[in-house]
């Protein structure tokens, strides 16, 4: 799947999901046919806690050019604070991966409930509108892995 | 070990088929790594599509089983259920969602097909690396908790108790019965709403099964499904309930009267002192400490002088109750929206614009005008009363509720219908949007309103309320089938307020970590298929607080709710789930990061002997205890050396699918 | 695209609002206080850009009836707001004449004593340049 210069840039999006609420979100968004950009694709995870800042810096390293966390609405983690968690670590991570170049436009953390099948559609969407505007992530990458 | 992976697609009939090139897919995973089987099949979830993977497992030999078909939310305990049967571990089992995450949203069929090869290398590349796990058991602690005592808890508890196990009620009120008790009549009958709710609220006071904590509040919820362990505040009645005899002389006597009525919705006022209603269960009254004298000032006492059973007990304190529960039910019900968004119905401003509920009060015998209809500014009775419909529903402009509230186009015919019975002269009105009347003998009810007690229903909305100075109201509607505005004069206005879910619902369904939607009603484990039971295991749903209701289908949903909570209770041990973390012994510096970190205090200490090249120590390490450990992932994160890892969900195993994400 | 799906797209556009969210309530006739000045009513304003019916409506009195006073604007649940709608019908009509429809020394002489102030106060908060 290599991007040819005259081709039109998709973005390689990383949606890291948490079981409870975001998966099953997405799961709406999915029966409530609405559509996002094929662009993005999800990992299950059991809580957003559960998403070490090892697996993005990785997803980067890999060629992604964005990566989204998406957990259950503060206070409403199924395992009662994952989520504070999740929150505080990737505050900090962004705020590095920006600092070394990796713009906030292509990190992000969302809220989204088990009933926000539509929230899920347009988050996907206004993000992927987002890293597609920044282009080509071109820090990070390990060249070792260029295809 | 090199893994022998099949791979499985399914067509989903057309649902994945129509835009995913199945034949493709099963053609490109086939050359994955590890990959020696690979097959399509119509519906993979089907007998026929089960025996195929069965059928595969055995002739070739699986380690690891892929199947890429709708989202493991639905399907991926068959699969493993199917893996199992065919002697595979079934967490050997993956499945790669191509129909919500691909084929339902995506029309394009190359890019479609495309992300659905992703996703089933993401899955080959996870479940290469799987591990057979093995389910623990925990035990079920055989009593269920109720929140709530409206008729929804009640009949919850009566069906649990029926079946033989221990219930307990909490109810925040002093008396159990709900919204149900302050209706006067219900629909489609006409029978009477208390005489058919107290033998109810008899029935779970005398049961021996059913303990009511009334007054009570939960306060605190920890545990899991079978083993919950639960905090209940028990206010301070001031009352001993031990020897109060229900005489009511206290009630009779205290001289401070002046306290809202919330039973009558603030229609007329209550001593400080007071039972909600005159059957009220338990049958013995609350000091309300924010109106008494007593407790305002220090000086009255005067329910303490007569009682003689000496109950009144001014230093009671709050009782924090802890108990053991396997299943919990949620029956917190609803209230109606305040009003102060709809200024245009003069809700504030006029007496006479009221809302159904108080209408219901003072309609009832035992409301504040005996059950006389008047008005309540100056005690006349009306001439011409107007009712209006979706006051606060269906609303999207940020006011009122999105949805429909389904119990008020039945409830109005039915007011204006016992209206009309019992005051001939009165006319009535009703501006509708749309009169909503499925159910049984709802619809023939609805057009007894209108045929037989000539209640005139107009289609249209009313824009606003006028208090006029002579102390009428001036009603500006609109005929939408005329094609006319209409202004009426009106003595009396009665507003379909929009229902909502009790205000507390989100504290409790934070404790019990129920999800919760938009509009606060709780989420259902499935929408259609499992209406009753929460997503987090072992908290069931009863009644409004799932969604709007009527009172025939709240009591069906309670009875449904106590079956599973009973189907739970009835089992004496619960699988629990493996993908628990773990620590390696051999990385572990007993840091304790992982036990601050961890919310069921799963994580302990111990001296362990550590072997290794060159090691051969006795060290502090983390130990799971894996009967507790939920598998959330906190400390494989928290970890600083990285020795914590969640089975099934391993570092290696997420990274591997980062990596096939990002090929 | 025909003149009058473009019309309509237009009327949408410059009104801001989605006519198919209209649940046919009635709340914005029952509010209106032109009503019985106007020959299509503020409810039909929805159905006559979902039919792209513009010509009626840019012909029609309720055009230059409606007050502007948002009543209807307010009080939608729906937040459709058929004033809005009207709004953009007037102002497609205007765009269209190549111009304000009134000049400011044209009004003078047409001014009705009849006529509500607050007509007048909207128009310029509406129509000025």
């Amino acid at each position: 799947m290599s991007i040819g210069a005259n081709e039109e840039f998709r973005p390689k999006i990383v949606a890291f999901c948490c079981n409870w609420c975001s998966y099953a979100g997405a799961d709406l968004a999915g029966s409530s046919r609405l559509a996002y950009p094929a662009d993005v694709k999800i990992i299950r995870v059991p809580c957003s806690c559960r998403v070490n800042p090892m697996f993005i810096l990785r997803a980067f390293e890999r060629g992604a050019d964005g990566v989204i966390l998406c957990g259950c609405h503060p206070g409403d983690c199924h395992y009662s604070t994952g989520n504070f968690y999740a929150r505080r670590r990737m505050t900090m991570l962004f705020s590095m991966l920006d600092y070394i170049g990796v713009e906030n436009g292509r990190t992000r953390v969302e809220w989204v409930s088990a009933a926000e099948g539509a929230k899920f559609s347009a988050t996907m969407n206004d993000f992927v509108a987002k890293v597609t505007s920044l282009g080509k992530n071109v820090r990070l990458g390990d060249l070792r892995c260029k295809n | 070990m090199q893994q022998r992976i099949g791979v499985f697609v399914c067509h989903c009939g057309s649902n994945i088929a129509a835009t995913v090139d199945v034949k493709k897919v099963v053609e490109m995973l086939a050359l994955e790594p590890g990959v020696v089987h690979a097959e399509d099949y119509q519906y993979m979830c089907s007998e026929v599509g089960q025996a195929k993977i069965a059928e595969a497992i055995k002739e070739k030999q699986l380690t690891g089983v892929v199947v890429c078909s709708c989202s493991p939310r639905m399907h991926e305990t068959t699969f493993r259920k199917c893996a199992e049967r065919a002697g595979l571990n079934p967490y050997m089992v993956e499945i790669a969602n191509i129909r919500e995450q691909v084929s339902w949203i995506h029309k394009d069929m190359e890019e479609a097909t495309q992300k659905a090869v992703i996703l089933g290398r993401a899955a080959i590349a996870k479940v290469s690396l799987n591990t057979p796990l093995k389910a623990g058991e925990s035990r079920v602690t055989k009593r269920a908790l109720v929140i709530g005592g409206g008729i929804a808890g009640i009949q919850t508890a009566l069906d649990i108790a029926d079946a033989g196990y221990e219930v307990d009620i909490v109810e925040k009120t002093p008396s159990i019965g709900g919204r149900m008790s302050q209706l006067d009549k219900t629909f489609p009958t006409l029978d009477c709403s208390a005489c058919i709710l107290t033998p109810k609220m008899v029935e779970a006071s005398a049961n021996e099964k059913i303990t009511l904590y009334t007054y009570s509040e939960v306060e605190k919820v920890s545990g899991f499904v079978g083993d919950f362990t639960v905090d209940i505040r028990k206010k301070a009645r001031s009352v001993d309930m031990s020897k109060c005899t229900g005489c009511g002389v206290c009630q009779e006597k205290c001289p401070n009267k002046k306290a809202p009525s919330e039973f009558n919705r603030g229609l007329n006022t209550r001593s400080a002192i007071y039972t909600p209603f005159a059957q009220a269960i338990p049958n013995v009254p609350v000091i309300d400490r924010e109106h008494c004298t007593k407790f305002l000032t220090g000086k009255c006492g005067v329910c303490s002088k007569v009682c003689q059973a000496g109950a009144i007990d001014y230093e009671q304190q709050d009782e924090i109750i802890t108990e053991k529960y396997g299943a919990i039910v949620v029956a917190t019900g609803f209230d109606i929206i305040k009003l102060d968004n709809y200024g245009e119905y003069a809700y504030d401003q006029s007496p006479d614009v009221i809302t159904s509920l108080e209408l219901e009060r003072i309609m009832n015998a035992a409301g504040p005008t005996k059950g006389h209809l008047e008005r309540m500014s100056d005690h006349k009775a009306p001439k011409n009363m107007v009712f209006i419909q979706c006051v606060g529903s269906r609303c999207s402009d940020g006011r009122g509720k999105s949805y429909c509230s389904k119990i008020c186009c039945m409830y109005t015919a039915k007011h204006a219908m016992l209206i009309r019975d019992k005051y001939p002269d009165v006319n009535v009105t009703v501006f509708y949007i749309d009169v909503r009347t499925p159910g049984k003998n709802f619809d023939e009810f609805y057009r007894r309103a209108v045929e037989d007690y000539h209640v005139n229903y107009i289609k249209g909305q009313v824009g606003k309320v006028t208090p006029e100075a002579d102390g009428s109201l001036t009603v500006h509607g609109v005929d939408l089938i005329d094609n006319k505005q209409i202004k009426m004069k009106a003595d009396m206005v009665v507003l379909a307020a929009a229902i909502e879910p009790n205000p507390d619902i989100r504290k409790i369904a934070t404790m019990l970590t129920a999800s919760i939607d938009t509009n606060n009603f709780l989420t259902e484990a499935h929408a259609k298929l499992r209406p009753v039971e929460s997503p987090t295991a072992g908290i069931f749903l009863s009644g409004v607080t799932q969604g709007p209701k009527d009172i025939p289908e709240t009591v069906s949903q309670a009875g449904a709710a106590a079956v599973k909570a009973i189907g739970l209770l009835a089992k004496d041990k619960l699988l629990t789930n493996p993908c628990t973390a773990q620590a390696d012994i051999m990385a572990c510096n007993g840091c304790s990061t992982c036990a601050n970190v961890c919310p069921y205090g799963a994580i302990s200490y111990e001296d362990k002997e550590v072997r290794g090249p060159g090691i051969r120590e006795v060290r502090r390490v983390a130990v799971v205890n894996s009967a507790l450990c939920q598998g959330c992932g906190a400390c494989t994160v928290a970890c600083p050396s990285g020795a914590m890892d969640l089975q099934g969900f391993s570092n290696r195993q997420i990274i591997a699918e980062v990596d096939a994400i990002c090929r | 695209m025909t003149k009058a799906e473009m019309q309509a797209e237009k009327i949408k556009e410059i009104s801001g609002t989605d006519p198919y969210k209209c649940m046919k309530c009635g709340k914005c006739s029952a509010s209106c206080p032109s009503f019985d000045e106007m020959d299509i009513k503020p409810h039909q304003f929805v159905s006559y850009v979902l039919n792209e019916d513009i010509e009626a409506l840019a012909n029609s009195k309720s055009l230059w009836k409606c007050l502007s006073c948002f009543a209807c604007v307010e009080r939608c649940p729906r937040d459709v707001k058929p004033g809005k709608i009207i709004d953009g019908a007037r102002q497609l009509v205007v765009r269209e004449k190549g111009g304000d429809y009134l000049k400011a020394d044209e009004i003078p002489e047409l001014l009705d004593e009849e006529l509500p102030q607050q007509l007048l106060v909207s128009a310029f908060r509406r129509y000025r340049r």
